[in-house]
């Protein structure tokens, strides 16, 4: 049986979405394979005391390398390129690599085969070893590098073929924020998605925004609101927010500097402070979470 | 002058920043433009009373079959780098999703049967604000590729306000839509937290801007919180501090209801002005 995927992801940042993945990966560990797909700004194997035991380069995106010697300066690798990623110097023409957007034309138009397609590292993969006994998959981007997108894809795979060789229930995923490619990576394929916003303006535009694009997948959702009392009436927008658009409020957690402070300590907060309230609430929702993803 | 406000990691206040440091120096006399490149989710207009100038439609090139004279040769699919054409039986579809608008496709079919034609990916709306301009750039849902729309965006305030000081709000992360938003700025103001996700994201952000050639320099936000490493790492790599706003439930609950915060948050203003006096001295 294919393991269930569990994606918790949040159109805004800082909302708690990783402390909060970090948990349920801490609570679930012996039962499911952890991916870290927020490959942008990737902080969750901190939390998980990841070992990195495993690497693999991420190859991906093609650059065009310009022969000095066969460049014959003629301009027009120059003249097809959308991408002003193309130098006309004294006596050849050169490739600015981080414009360069590796759609080959330039390199199908030169006359002399001067120019090679050449592909990029960009960035790497790792397999660790977590607390608990876990399995993570997480990923570095290179500094730089596109296709994060890619990238996300490319660490889920490697989840999946995990769980199914180990035989685990779930999956984890700390996805990526925003609504673009790498969001719409980490939201294939997935069974449940946890959203976590917070009870402030901007947490209930980015709400609004991020289900419109949960929506079109086809998958369960519910909805965590953390900082829930920072601003009681925008609480209860996102609350009428996700009655009208049929997604359960699972948990409504307090601004709690333990947040924090469990994050200084490189710990999820089930761990840190195993039996306060927040944590509590946490397992709780972990538990809804399940029952949504067996159902 | 451009500056960029960004930060590796998100909700550590790059839009608090910006809608206030725009508010902040426009209150001071200055002719202030501020751009919101998080096209994905644009917020800075959450915080600011707008009055709505004019909506442009952002469009990026896409090719269009025209069946009259294809001849099926499949030459447009072997050049898509990007696998957004394929031939199905005697049809040629395209993906525009996964178009990248490099034209290959259009300028190398022998009998000019793909056109490029504009088409739709968001909205870039110019408001105006009691004391400054404010442009802002909005991806359509399902629209996969912000970087077209964050460089139309950055096109449009380079036309229409040559003059001003340009602050954009840049998107969260190190890929292609940040470095997008901040290629062509002449200082990037990087904002972060004291904690270890902050620190995490710094380097990473740090190292991104190093590769673009970009001068940098720091905000702390939520000062006091967490650990010092964040401090230690500027100090190492001679990266100036140029502010830090401590660390503040009232900033918080002030943020959640939409408010600017430099009129309601004494040190928060204090803030601003180490940084409004930085930015003074930049060359």
């Amino acid at each position: 049986m294919n393991a269930k995927e569990i994606v918790v992801i949040s159109g805004k940042g800082g909302s708690g979405k990783t402390s909060l993945s970090a948990s349920f990966a801490y609570l679930e560990a012996k039962n499911a394979i952890i991916a870290d797909c927020d490959v942008d700004a990737a902080n969750m194997h901190i939390l998980l005391g990841a070992d990195f035991e495993k690497q693999e380069d991420f190859m991906s995106g093609e650059v065009a390398v310009i022969s000095e010697d066969l460049c014959t300066n003629c301009g027009d690798c120059y003249n097809v390129c959308r991408f002003d990623a193309i130098t006309k110097m004294d006596d050849f023409h050169k490739v600015d690599p981080i414009a360069c957007e590796g759609c080959w034309y330039c390199s199908r138009v030169c006359g002399h085969g001067a120019i090679e397609m050449l592909t990029q590292k960009a960035g790497d993969v790792f397999v660790s070893n977590i607390k608990n006994n876990g399995k993570m998959v997480h990923a570095k981007l290179g500094f730089a590098a596109e296709n994060s997108g890619k990238l996300v894809s490319q660490v889920k795979m490697k989840a999946k073929e995990l769980a199914q060789n180990l035989q685990k229930e779930f999956i984890v995923v700390d996805g990526s924020p925003g609504i673009g490619c790498p969001v719409i990576s980490s939201l294939s394929g997935a069974m449940v998605a946890v959203l976590v916003t917070e009870a402030t303006v901007s947490g209930l535009h980015d709400l609004k925004r991020v289900q419109q694009l949960v929506k079109t997948f086809h998958i369960r959702s519910c909805c965590i609101i953390n900082k829930a009392d920072l601003n009681t009436e925008r609480a209860n927008e996102i609350e009428e927010f996700c009655k009208k658009e049929n997604i359960e409020v699972i948990a409504k957690l307090p601004y709690d500097i333990t947040f924090t402070k469990a994050m200084s300590e490189a710990k999820p907060i089930v761990e840190f402070d195993e039996k306060s309230e927040v944590s509590n609430l946490i397992k709780e929702s972990w538990e809804k979470i399940k029952e949504l993803a067996r159902k | 002058m451009t500056i960029t406000i960004a930060s590796g990691k998100g909700g550590t206040g790059k839009t608090t920043l910006s809608s206030n440091l725009a508010s902040y120096l426009a209150s001071q006399g200055k002719n202030i433009v501020l751009a919101d490149l998080d096209v994905e989710e644009p917020n800075s207009s959450l915080f600011l009373k707008l009055d709505k100038v004019e909506t442009k439609i952002a469009n990026k090139m896409v090719p269009h079959w025209e069946k009259e004279n294809c001849t099926l040769c499949g030459k447009c699919v072997d050049v898509c780098a990007f696998n957004a054409i394929a031939k199905i039986f005697d049809e040629i579809l395209v993906y525009p999703q996964l178009c990248h608008s490099c034209y290959a496709c259009s300028e190398l079919c022998p009998t000019d049967s793909l056109p490029m034609r504009p088409e739709r990916i968001g909205e870039i709306t110019h408001y105006k604000t009691k004391n400054f301009d404010f442009v802002e750039g909005r991806i359509d849902l399902g629209q996969e590729m912000s970087v077209p729309l964050i460089a139309q965006t950055i096109d449009y305030v380079n036309e229409n306000f040559s003059d001003s000081l340009k602050l954009f709000d840049a998107p969260p992360g190190t890929s292609c839509p940040v470095i997008e938003a901040t290629k062509e700025s002449d200082f990037v103001i990087l904002i972060t937290e004291s904690t270890p996700f902050g620190y995490n994201d710094l380097v990473l952000a740090v190292e991104t801007m190093r590769v673009l050639n970009k001068k940098i320099g720091v905000v702390i936000n939520r000062y006091g919180i967490g650990d010092n490493q964040v401090e230690e790492y500027c100090k190492k790599e001679n990266i100036p501090i140029i502010a830090k706003i401590q660390n503040d439930k009232e900033i918080a609950k002030t943020y959640a209801k939409g408010e600017l915060l430099y009129e309601k948050i004494p040190h928060f203003k204090n803030s601003l002005d180490d940084i409004v006096k930085f930015i003074g001295e930049i060359k």
